[in-house]
Protein backbone atom coordinates (compact mmCIF):
# COMPACT_ATOMS: atom_id res chain seq x y z
CA UNK A 1 0.00 0.00 0.00
CA UNK A 2 1.60 3.66 -1.22
CA UNK A 3 0.29 6.10 1.03
CA UNK A 4 2.08 9.23 -0.62
CA UNK A 5 -0.19 8.26 -3.99
CA UNK A 6 -2.84 8.37 -2.12
CA UNK A 7 -2.55 11.67 -0.49
CA UNK A 8 -1.30 12.96 -3.80
CA UNK A 9 -4.78 12.13 -5.48
CA UNK A 10 -7.08 13.04 -2.73
CA UNK A 11 -7.42 16.92 -4.09
CA UNK A 12 -8.56 15.62 -7.65
CA UNK A 13 -10.73 12.91 -6.08
CA UNK A 14 -12.49 15.16 -4.04
CA UNK A 15 -12.66 17.48 -7.54
CA UNK A 16 -14.11 14.12 -9.00
CA UNK A 17 -16.51 13.84 -5.96
CA UNK A 18 -17.82 17.45 -6.30
CA UNK A 19 -18.86 16.82 -9.62
CA UNK A 20 -20.71 13.89 -8.93
CA UNK A 21 -22.66 15.85 -6.24
CA UNK A 22 -23.47 18.62 -8.12
CA UNK A 23 -24.64 16.32 -11.25
CA UNK A 24 -26.70 14.45 -8.41
CA UNK A 25 -28.17 17.19 -7.21
CA UNK A 26 -29.56 18.90 -10.00
CA UNK A 27 -30.65 15.40 -11.79
CA UNK A 28 -32.74 15.08 -8.18
CA UNK A 29 -34.16 18.48 -8.32
CA UNK A 30 -35.29 18.12 -12.59
CA UNK A 31 -36.20 14.57 -11.89
CA UNK A 32 -38.41 15.15 -8.91
CA UNK A 33 -40.13 17.48 -10.63
CA UNK A 34 -40.84 15.85 -13.44
CA UNK A 35 -41.39 12.32 -11.62
CA UNK A 36 -44.53 14.46 -9.76
CA UNK A 37 -45.65 14.76 -12.65
CA UNK A 38 -45.76 11.61 -14.80
CA UNK A 39 -46.87 10.27 -11.18
CA UNK A 40 -50.03 12.58 -11.31
CA UNK A 41 -50.35 11.27 -14.89
CA UNK A 42 -50.29 7.81 -14.42
CA UNK A 43 -52.94 7.90 -11.56
CA UNK A 44 -55.20 9.52 -13.91
CA UNK A 45 -58.65 8.35 -15.29
CA UNK A 46 -57.68 9.53 -19.03
CA UNK A 47 -55.89 6.92 -20.84
CA UNK A 48 -54.65 9.34 -22.79
CA UNK A 49 -52.50 10.55 -19.94
CA UNK A 50 -52.26 7.20 -18.98
CA UNK A 51 -50.48 5.69 -21.98
CA UNK A 52 -47.39 7.81 -22.58
CA UNK A 53 -46.13 7.60 -19.58
CA UNK A 54 -46.69 3.76 -19.12
CA UNK A 55 -44.81 3.37 -22.13
CA UNK A 56 -41.85 6.40 -21.04
CA UNK A 57 -41.61 4.44 -17.19
CA UNK A 58 -41.53 1.30 -18.77
CA UNK A 59 -38.87 1.89 -21.48
CA UNK A 60 -36.53 3.53 -18.79
CA UNK A 61 -37.07 0.93 -16.03
CA UNK A 62 -36.43 -1.81 -18.00
CA UNK A 63 -33.25 -0.95 -20.05
CA UNK A 64 -29.95 -0.14 -18.19
CA UNK A 65 -28.98 3.07 -17.75
CA UNK A 66 -26.12 2.57 -19.68
CA UNK A 67 -27.52 2.01 -23.23
CA UNK A 68 -29.75 5.09 -22.19
CA UNK A 69 -26.77 7.50 -22.00
CA UNK A 70 -25.67 5.98 -25.32
CA UNK A 71 -28.64 6.57 -26.89
CA UNK A 72 -28.86 10.11 -26.28
CA UNK A 73 -24.84 10.88 -26.59
CA UNK A 74 -23.62 8.67 -29.41
CA UNK A 75 -27.79 8.40 -30.82
CA UNK A 76 -28.41 12.31 -30.74
CA UNK A 77 -25.57 12.09 -33.66
CA UNK A 78 -27.77 10.41 -36.37
CA UNK A 79 -29.44 13.36 -36.33
CA UNK A 80 -27.37 15.79 -35.84
CA UNK A 81 -28.46 17.61 -39.39
CA UNK A 82 -32.25 18.07 -37.87
CA UNK A 83 -30.63 18.74 -34.23
CA UNK A 84 -28.80 21.54 -35.69
CA UNK A 85 -31.73 22.95 -37.55
CA UNK A 86 -33.88 23.36 -34.75
CA UNK A 87 -30.64 24.72 -32.55
CA UNK A 88 -30.22 22.28 -30.06
CA UNK A 89 -26.96 20.54 -31.23
CA UNK A 90 -24.89 22.55 -28.91
CA UNK A 91 -26.35 21.41 -26.21
CA UNK A 92 -26.23 17.63 -27.20
CA UNK A 93 -22.96 18.15 -28.08
CA UNK A 94 -22.15 18.52 -24.43
CA UNK A 95 -21.37 15.34 -22.71
CA UNK A 96 -22.64 16.73 -19.37
CA UNK A 97 -26.17 17.69 -21.27
CA UNK A 98 -26.10 14.36 -22.35
CA UNK A 99 -25.44 12.59 -18.88
CA UNK A 100 -27.90 15.06 -16.94
CA UNK A 101 -30.45 14.71 -19.13
CA UNK A 102 -30.34 10.64 -19.09
CA UNK A 103 -30.01 10.69 -15.24
CA UNK A 104 -33.24 13.20 -15.30
CA UNK A 105 -35.27 11.21 -17.62
CA UNK A 106 -34.04 7.55 -15.66
CA UNK A 107 -34.85 9.12 -11.71
CA UNK A 108 -38.18 10.69 -13.35
CA UNK A 109 -39.39 7.09 -14.66
CA UNK A 110 -37.92 5.30 -10.67
CA UNK A 111 -39.35 8.20 -8.97
CA UNK A 112 -42.68 8.39 -10.62
CA UNK A 113 -43.10 4.56 -9.96
CA UNK A 114 -42.39 5.15 -6.33
CA UNK A 115 -44.54 8.14 -6.26
CA UNK A 116 -48.04 6.46 -7.98
CA UNK A 117 -47.78 3.54 -5.16
CA UNK A 118 -47.22 6.19 -2.55
CA UNK A 119 -50.50 8.59 -3.87
CA UNK A 120 -52.63 5.24 -4.58
CA UNK A 121 -51.93 4.96 -0.44
CA UNK A 122 -53.32 7.96 0.90
CA UNK A 123 -56.75 6.90 2.56
CA UNK A 124 -59.59 7.04 0.11
CA UNK A 125 -61.46 8.89 3.51
CA UNK A 126 -58.87 11.83 3.32
CA UNK A 127 -59.24 12.50 -0.23
CA UNK A 128 -63.53 12.20 0.16
CA UNK A 129 -63.29 14.27 3.33
CA UNK A 130 -61.50 16.63 0.87
CA UNK A 131 -63.76 16.40 -2.06
CA UNK A 132 -66.78 16.99 0.87
CA UNK A 133 -64.79 20.57 1.60
CA UNK A 134 -65.11 21.18 -2.06
CA UNK A 135 -61.53 20.52 -2.99
CA UNK A 136 -60.70 19.11 -6.12
CA UNK A 137 -58.53 19.35 -8.98
CA UNK A 138 -55.35 20.97 -8.23
CA UNK A 139 -56.33 21.97 -4.85
CA UNK A 140 -56.65 18.51 -3.40
CA UNK A 141 -53.36 17.46 -4.89
CA UNK A 142 -51.70 20.65 -3.37
CA UNK A 143 -52.98 20.83 -0.29
CA UNK A 144 -54.17 16.77 0.58
CA UNK A 145 -52.64 14.04 -1.66
CA UNK A 146 -49.60 15.06 -2.33
CA UNK A 147 -48.22 16.16 1.38
CA UNK A 148 -49.68 12.79 2.23
CA UNK A 149 -48.00 10.91 -0.43
CA UNK A 150 -44.53 12.60 0.05
CA UNK A 151 -44.40 11.08 3.31
CA UNK A 152 -45.11 7.68 2.33
CA UNK A 153 -42.53 8.15 -0.50
CA UNK A 154 -40.12 8.78 2.08
CA UNK A 155 -38.16 5.41 2.64
CA UNK A 156 -38.15 4.19 -0.63
CA UNK A 157 -37.65 7.34 -2.51
CA UNK A 158 -34.15 7.85 0.15
CA UNK A 159 -33.40 4.66 -1.77
CA UNK A 160 -33.77 6.04 -5.20
CA UNK A 161 -31.44 8.76 -4.23
CA UNK A 162 -29.18 6.53 -2.96
CA UNK A 163 -29.52 4.65 -6.55
CA UNK A 164 -28.72 7.58 -8.57
CA UNK A 165 -25.95 9.04 -6.57
CA UNK A 166 -24.21 5.53 -7.91
CA UNK A 167 -25.66 5.53 -10.94
CA UNK A 168 -23.73 9.03 -11.98
CA UNK A 169 -20.64 6.96 -11.79
CA UNK A 170 -21.42 5.78 -15.26
CA UNK A 171 -20.70 8.98 -16.91
CA UNK A 172 -17.57 8.53 -16.73
CA UNK A 173 -17.39 6.59 -19.19
CA UNK A 174 -19.09 9.62 -21.46
CA UNK A 175 -15.21 11.03 -20.60
CA UNK A 176 -17.12 12.95 -17.72
CA UNK A 177 -14.36 13.57 -15.12
CA UNK A 178 -16.48 13.04 -12.03
CA UNK A 179 -15.38 10.93 -8.69
CA UNK A 180 -14.83 7.20 -10.99
CA UNK A 181 -13.72 9.35 -13.78
CA UNK A 182 -11.11 10.86 -12.26
CA UNK A 183 -10.03 7.64 -10.60
CA UNK A 184 -9.81 6.06 -13.94
CA UNK A 185 -7.33 8.63 -15.09
CA UNK A 186 -5.34 8.89 -12.20
CA UNK A 187 -4.86 4.86 -12.33
CA UNK A 188 -4.18 4.60 -15.76
CA UNK A 189 -1.32 7.26 -15.59
CA UNK A 190 0.42 6.31 -11.96
CA UNK A 191 -0.85 2.06 -12.16
CA UNK A 192 -1.57 2.21 -8.28
CA UNK A 193 -5.35 0.52 -8.98
CA UNK A 194 -6.31 -0.22 -5.11
CA UNK A 195 -5.43 2.55 -3.60
CA UNK A 196 -6.79 4.95 -5.84
CA UNK A 197 -9.76 2.83 -6.53
CA UNK A 198 -10.64 2.15 -3.31
CA UNK A 199 -10.21 5.49 -1.69
CA UNK A 200 -12.99 6.33 -4.77
CA UNK A 201 -14.79 3.82 -2.99
CA UNK A 202 -14.53 5.19 0.63
CA UNK A 203 -15.56 8.25 -0.77
CA UNK A 204 -19.06 7.21 -2.13
CA UNK A 205 -19.05 4.55 1.19
CA UNK A 206 -19.56 8.10 3.39
CA UNK A 207 -21.48 10.18 0.75
CA UNK A 208 -23.87 7.42 0.30
CA UNK A 209 -24.06 6.38 4.43
CA UNK A 210 -23.97 10.52 5.06
CA UNK A 211 -26.83 11.20 2.77
CA UNK A 212 -29.10 7.99 4.25
CA UNK A 213 -28.03 9.36 8.03
CA UNK A 214 -29.93 12.89 6.66
CA UNK A 215 -33.00 10.94 5.32
CA UNK A 216 -33.33 8.69 8.65
CA UNK A 217 -32.96 12.59 10.43
CA UNK A 218 -36.22 13.83 8.17
CA UNK A 219 -37.84 10.62 8.41
CA UNK A 220 -37.52 10.22 12.47
CA UNK A 221 -38.66 14.64 12.22
CA UNK A 222 -41.88 13.85 9.85
CA UNK A 223 -43.06 11.05 11.64
CA UNK A 224 -43.25 12.68 15.06
CA UNK A 225 -47.11 12.69 15.46
CA UNK A 226 -46.88 8.89 14.62
CA UNK A 227 -44.43 7.70 17.56
CA UNK A 228 -45.75 7.05 20.87
CA UNK A 229 -45.61 10.22 23.28
CA UNK A 230 -42.76 9.95 26.01
CA UNK A 231 -44.47 9.59 29.19
CA UNK A 232 -42.87 12.41 31.49
CA UNK A 233 -43.89 9.93 34.48
CA UNK A 234 -41.86 7.26 33.59
CA UNK A 235 -38.75 8.08 35.40
CA UNK A 236 -40.45 8.74 38.47
CA UNK A 237 -42.29 5.65 38.32
CA UNK A 238 -38.89 3.77 37.47
CA UNK A 239 -37.62 5.04 40.95
CA UNK A 240 -40.43 4.68 42.84
CA UNK A 241 -40.12 0.25 41.16
CA UNK A 242 -35.95 0.52 41.98
CA UNK A 243 -36.84 1.28 45.47
CA UNK A 244 -39.97 -1.36 46.19
CA UNK B 1 -37.96 -1.21 -38.79
CA UNK B 2 -34.22 -0.73 -38.64
CA UNK B 3 -31.99 -1.41 -41.32
CA UNK B 4 -28.80 -3.16 -39.19
CA UNK B 5 -26.87 -3.60 -42.78
CA UNK B 6 -26.41 -7.43 -42.00
CA UNK B 7 -24.99 -6.51 -38.40
CA UNK B 8 -28.09 -7.71 -36.59
CA UNK B 9 -25.99 -11.57 -36.05
CA UNK B 10 -23.79 -9.32 -33.69
CA UNK B 11 -26.59 -8.56 -31.37
CA UNK B 12 -28.00 -12.06 -31.37
CA UNK B 13 -24.64 -13.28 -30.11
CA UNK B 14 -24.59 -10.44 -27.53
CA UNK B 15 -27.62 -10.91 -26.40
CA UNK B 16 -26.45 -14.74 -25.65
CA UNK B 17 -23.36 -13.35 -23.96
CA UNK B 18 -25.53 -11.11 -21.79
CA UNK B 19 -28.13 -13.65 -20.74
CA UNK B 20 -24.62 -15.92 -19.91
CA UNK B 21 -23.33 -13.97 -17.65
CA UNK B 22 -26.80 -12.80 -16.15
CA UNK B 23 -27.38 -16.43 -15.72
CA UNK B 24 -24.23 -17.36 -13.85
CA UNK B 25 -24.08 -14.17 -11.64
CA UNK B 26 -27.24 -14.53 -10.99
CA UNK B 27 -26.28 -18.43 -9.58
CA UNK B 28 -23.19 -16.77 -7.68
CA UNK B 29 -25.23 -14.56 -6.27
CA UNK B 30 -27.94 -16.59 -5.00
CA UNK B 31 -25.02 -18.96 -2.98
CA UNK B 32 -23.81 -15.62 -2.03
CA UNK B 33 -27.45 -14.78 -0.60
CA UNK B 34 -27.98 -18.09 1.19
CA UNK B 35 -24.41 -17.37 2.78
CA UNK B 36 -24.52 -13.92 4.15
CA UNK B 37 -28.19 -14.43 5.25
CA UNK B 38 -26.70 -17.75 7.08
CA UNK B 39 -24.29 -15.05 8.79
CA UNK B 40 -26.37 -12.60 9.29
CA UNK B 41 -28.77 -14.99 11.59
CA UNK B 42 -25.65 -16.61 12.97
CA UNK B 43 -25.44 -16.55 16.71
CA UNK B 44 -21.58 -16.37 15.89
CA UNK B 45 -20.56 -12.33 16.33
CA UNK B 46 -18.08 -12.39 14.10
CA UNK B 47 -20.54 -14.17 10.89
CA UNK B 48 -22.40 -11.46 12.36
CA UNK B 49 -20.45 -9.00 11.38
CA UNK B 50 -18.74 -10.01 8.48
CA UNK B 51 -22.06 -10.45 6.62
CA UNK B 52 -23.07 -7.04 7.44
CA UNK B 53 -19.80 -5.09 6.80
CA UNK B 54 -20.09 -7.49 2.90
CA UNK B 55 -23.70 -5.87 2.51
CA UNK B 56 -23.00 -2.29 4.04
CA UNK B 57 -19.94 -2.38 1.30
CA UNK B 58 -21.44 -3.50 -1.30
CA UNK B 59 -24.61 -0.97 -0.80
CA UNK B 60 -22.19 1.95 -0.40
CA UNK B 61 -19.97 1.89 -3.99
CA UNK B 62 -21.15 1.79 -7.37
CA UNK B 63 -21.29 -1.13 -9.18
CA UNK B 64 -19.10 0.33 -12.08
CA UNK B 65 -15.98 1.15 -9.38
CA UNK B 66 -16.27 -2.42 -7.83
CA UNK B 67 -16.35 -3.64 -11.32
CA UNK B 68 -13.36 -1.56 -11.85
CA UNK B 69 -11.81 -2.96 -8.41
CA UNK B 70 -12.08 -6.40 -9.36
CA UNK B 71 -10.94 -6.78 -12.91
CA UNK B 72 -7.63 -4.56 -12.35
CA UNK B 73 -7.61 -4.53 -8.81
CA UNK B 74 -7.40 -8.34 -8.29
CA UNK B 75 -4.20 -9.15 -10.35
CA UNK B 76 -2.51 -6.52 -9.00
CA UNK B 77 -3.11 -7.28 -5.46
CA UNK B 78 -1.79 -11.28 -6.37
CA UNK B 79 0.77 -10.35 -8.41
CA UNK B 80 2.49 -8.31 -5.06
CA UNK B 81 1.54 -10.53 -2.42
CA UNK B 82 3.33 -13.45 -4.81
CA UNK B 83 6.21 -10.87 -4.85
CA UNK B 84 6.41 -10.49 -1.36
CA UNK B 85 6.88 -14.50 -1.05
CA UNK B 86 9.71 -14.85 -3.72
CA UNK B 87 7.45 -15.80 -6.83
CA UNK B 88 7.15 -13.84 -10.15
CA UNK B 89 4.70 -14.60 -11.56
CA UNK B 90 1.66 -12.94 -13.67
CA UNK B 91 -1.94 -13.11 -13.26
CA UNK B 92 -4.52 -12.50 -16.22
CA UNK B 93 -8.02 -11.98 -15.28
CA UNK B 94 -10.24 -13.26 -17.91
CA UNK B 95 -13.02 -10.14 -18.44
CA UNK B 96 -15.85 -13.16 -18.31
CA UNK B 97 -15.11 -14.54 -14.88
CA UNK B 98 -14.58 -10.93 -13.13
CA UNK B 99 -17.66 -10.00 -14.61
CA UNK B 100 -19.61 -12.98 -12.84
CA UNK B 101 -17.62 -12.47 -10.43
CA UNK B 102 -18.53 -9.00 -9.26
CA UNK B 103 -21.82 -9.25 -10.27
CA UNK B 104 -22.52 -12.27 -8.44
CA UNK B 105 -20.73 -10.40 -5.80
CA UNK B 106 -22.61 -7.30 -5.66
CA UNK B 107 -26.18 -8.88 -6.07
CA UNK B 108 -25.34 -11.66 -3.37
CA UNK B 109 -25.69 -8.76 -1.13
CA UNK B 110 -28.92 -7.61 -2.24
CA UNK B 111 -29.87 -11.59 -1.95
CA UNK B 112 -28.76 -11.46 1.17
CA UNK B 113 -31.39 -9.26 2.16
CA UNK B 114 -33.77 -11.32 0.44
CA UNK B 115 -33.16 -14.58 1.87
CA UNK B 116 -32.94 -13.10 5.42
CA UNK B 117 -36.70 -12.27 5.04
CA UNK B 118 -37.40 -15.03 3.99
CA UNK B 119 -35.73 -17.48 6.57
CA UNK B 120 -37.27 -14.86 8.95
CA UNK B 121 -41.12 -15.75 7.45
CA UNK B 122 -40.82 -19.37 8.35
CA UNK B 123 -42.83 -19.72 11.28
CA UNK B 124 -40.68 -21.03 14.55
CA UNK B 125 -42.88 -23.23 15.33
CA UNK B 126 -42.98 -25.48 12.31
CA UNK B 127 -39.36 -25.72 13.08
CA UNK B 128 -39.57 -26.39 16.72
CA UNK B 129 -42.48 -29.56 15.53
CA UNK B 130 -39.71 -30.83 13.67
CA UNK B 131 -37.27 -31.00 15.86
CA UNK B 132 -40.09 -32.35 18.40
CA UNK B 133 -40.50 -35.14 15.81
CA UNK B 134 -36.93 -36.22 15.86
CA UNK B 135 -35.56 -34.76 12.96
CA UNK B 136 -32.22 -33.51 13.16
CA UNK B 137 -30.93 -29.52 12.03
CA UNK B 138 -30.27 -30.52 8.65
CA UNK B 139 -32.99 -33.04 7.87
CA UNK B 140 -35.46 -30.29 9.26
CA UNK B 141 -33.74 -27.50 7.03
CA UNK B 142 -34.17 -29.64 4.49
CA UNK B 143 -37.41 -30.54 4.80
CA UNK B 144 -39.12 -27.82 6.12
CA UNK B 145 -36.82 -24.66 5.87
CA UNK B 146 -35.80 -24.81 2.40
CA UNK B 147 -39.31 -25.73 0.64
CA UNK B 148 -40.75 -22.62 2.00
CA UNK B 149 -37.67 -20.31 1.92
CA UNK B 150 -37.52 -20.63 -1.64
CA UNK B 151 -41.07 -19.89 -1.79
CA UNK B 152 -41.15 -16.53 0.51
CA UNK B 153 -37.77 -15.31 -1.70
CA UNK B 154 -39.03 -15.59 -5.13
CA UNK B 155 -39.99 -12.32 -5.54
CA UNK B 156 -37.13 -10.85 -4.05
CA UNK B 157 -35.37 -12.94 -6.20
CA UNK B 158 -37.06 -11.81 -9.29
CA UNK B 159 -36.42 -8.68 -8.75
CA UNK B 160 -32.51 -8.70 -8.22
CA UNK B 161 -32.70 -10.72 -11.49
CA UNK B 162 -34.38 -8.05 -13.31
CA UNK B 163 -31.47 -5.19 -11.71
CA UNK B 164 -28.88 -7.94 -12.37
CA UNK B 165 -29.52 -8.18 -16.04
CA UNK B 166 -29.31 -4.68 -16.85
CA UNK B 167 -26.12 -4.40 -14.62
CA UNK B 168 -25.03 -7.13 -17.53
CA UNK B 169 -23.77 -4.01 -19.15
CA UNK B 170 -21.60 -2.52 -17.37
CA UNK B 171 -19.53 -5.70 -18.32
CA UNK B 172 -18.79 -4.00 -21.72
CA UNK B 173 -16.49 -1.41 -20.19
CA UNK B 174 -13.68 -4.43 -19.42
CA UNK B 175 -14.08 -5.84 -23.26
CA UNK B 176 -16.43 -8.42 -22.42
CA UNK B 177 -18.42 -9.11 -25.87
CA UNK B 178 -22.28 -8.88 -24.23
CA UNK B 179 -24.87 -7.10 -25.90
CA UNK B 180 -23.69 -3.19 -25.09
CA UNK B 181 -20.05 -4.11 -26.79
CA UNK B 182 -21.63 -5.59 -29.91
CA UNK B 183 -23.70 -2.69 -30.52
CA UNK B 184 -20.77 -0.03 -29.90
CA UNK B 185 -18.90 -2.12 -32.31
CA UNK B 186 -21.90 -2.21 -35.03
CA UNK B 187 -21.83 1.52 -34.40
CA UNK B 188 -18.06 2.00 -35.46
CA UNK B 189 -18.78 0.64 -38.54
CA UNK B 190 -21.89 1.42 -39.43
CA UNK B 191 -22.18 4.92 -38.67
CA UNK B 192 -26.00 4.51 -37.47
CA UNK B 193 -25.63 4.79 -33.16
CA UNK B 194 -29.00 5.66 -32.56
CA UNK B 195 -30.23 2.21 -34.58
CA UNK B 196 -27.84 -0.30 -33.18
CA UNK B 197 -28.49 1.13 -29.36
CA UNK B 198 -32.28 1.21 -29.92
CA UNK B 199 -32.37 -2.25 -30.71
CA UNK B 200 -30.26 -3.00 -27.94
CA UNK B 201 -32.61 -0.91 -25.43
CA UNK B 202 -35.58 -3.40 -26.95
CA UNK B 203 -33.73 -6.52 -26.39
CA UNK B 204 -32.85 -5.46 -23.03
CA UNK B 205 -36.91 -4.42 -22.61
CA UNK B 206 -37.68 -7.71 -24.24
CA UNK B 207 -35.63 -9.99 -21.38
CA UNK B 208 -37.56 -7.45 -18.98
CA UNK B 209 -40.88 -8.24 -20.30
CA UNK B 210 -40.26 -11.97 -20.56
CA UNK B 211 -38.92 -12.21 -17.21
CA UNK B 212 -42.31 -10.34 -15.66
CA UNK B 213 -44.05 -13.06 -17.70
CA UNK B 214 -41.73 -15.59 -16.53
CA UNK B 215 -41.65 -15.35 -12.36
CA UNK B 216 -45.49 -14.67 -12.62
CA UNK B 217 -45.80 -18.29 -13.92
CA UNK B 218 -42.99 -19.40 -11.19
CA UNK B 219 -44.77 -17.97 -8.40
CA UNK B 220 -48.33 -19.10 -9.49
CA UNK B 221 -46.21 -22.62 -9.21
CA UNK B 222 -44.82 -21.86 -6.47
CA UNK B 223 -47.82 -21.17 -4.78
CA UNK B 224 -49.69 -23.47 -6.30
CA UNK B 225 -50.52 -25.22 -2.32
CA UNK B 226 -50.97 -21.88 -1.06
CA UNK B 227 -54.25 -20.86 0.05
CA UNK B 228 -54.98 -17.25 -0.92
CA UNK B 229 -57.29 -14.56 0.61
Amino acid sequence: MDTQVIIDSFPALLDGLWLTVEITVYALLIGFCLATAVAMMRVSRNILLRAPVIAYIFFFRGTPLLVQIFLIYYGSGQFRAELTQIGLWHLFREPYFCALLTLVLNTGAYSAEIFRGAIQAVPHGEVEAARACGMSGWLLYRRIILPKAMRLALPAYSNEVIQLFQSTSLVSIITLMDLTGVARTIVARTFDVYEIYITAGLLYLAVTYGVLWVFRLVEHRLSGHLREREDPAAAVRDALRARA
Amino acid sequence: MFDLKGYGWMLWEGLAMTLTVGACALLLAVVMGLLGAWGKLARNPAARLAASTYTTVIRGIPELLLLLIVFYGTPTLLQKLAETMGHDIRVDFNAFTAGVMTLGFIYGAFATEVFRGAFLAVPRGQVEAAYACGMSRALAFRRVMLPQIWRFALPGLGNVWMVLIKATALVSVIQLDDLMRKSFIAMGVTKLPFDFFFVAAMMYLGITAVSMIGQQQIERWANRGVQRA
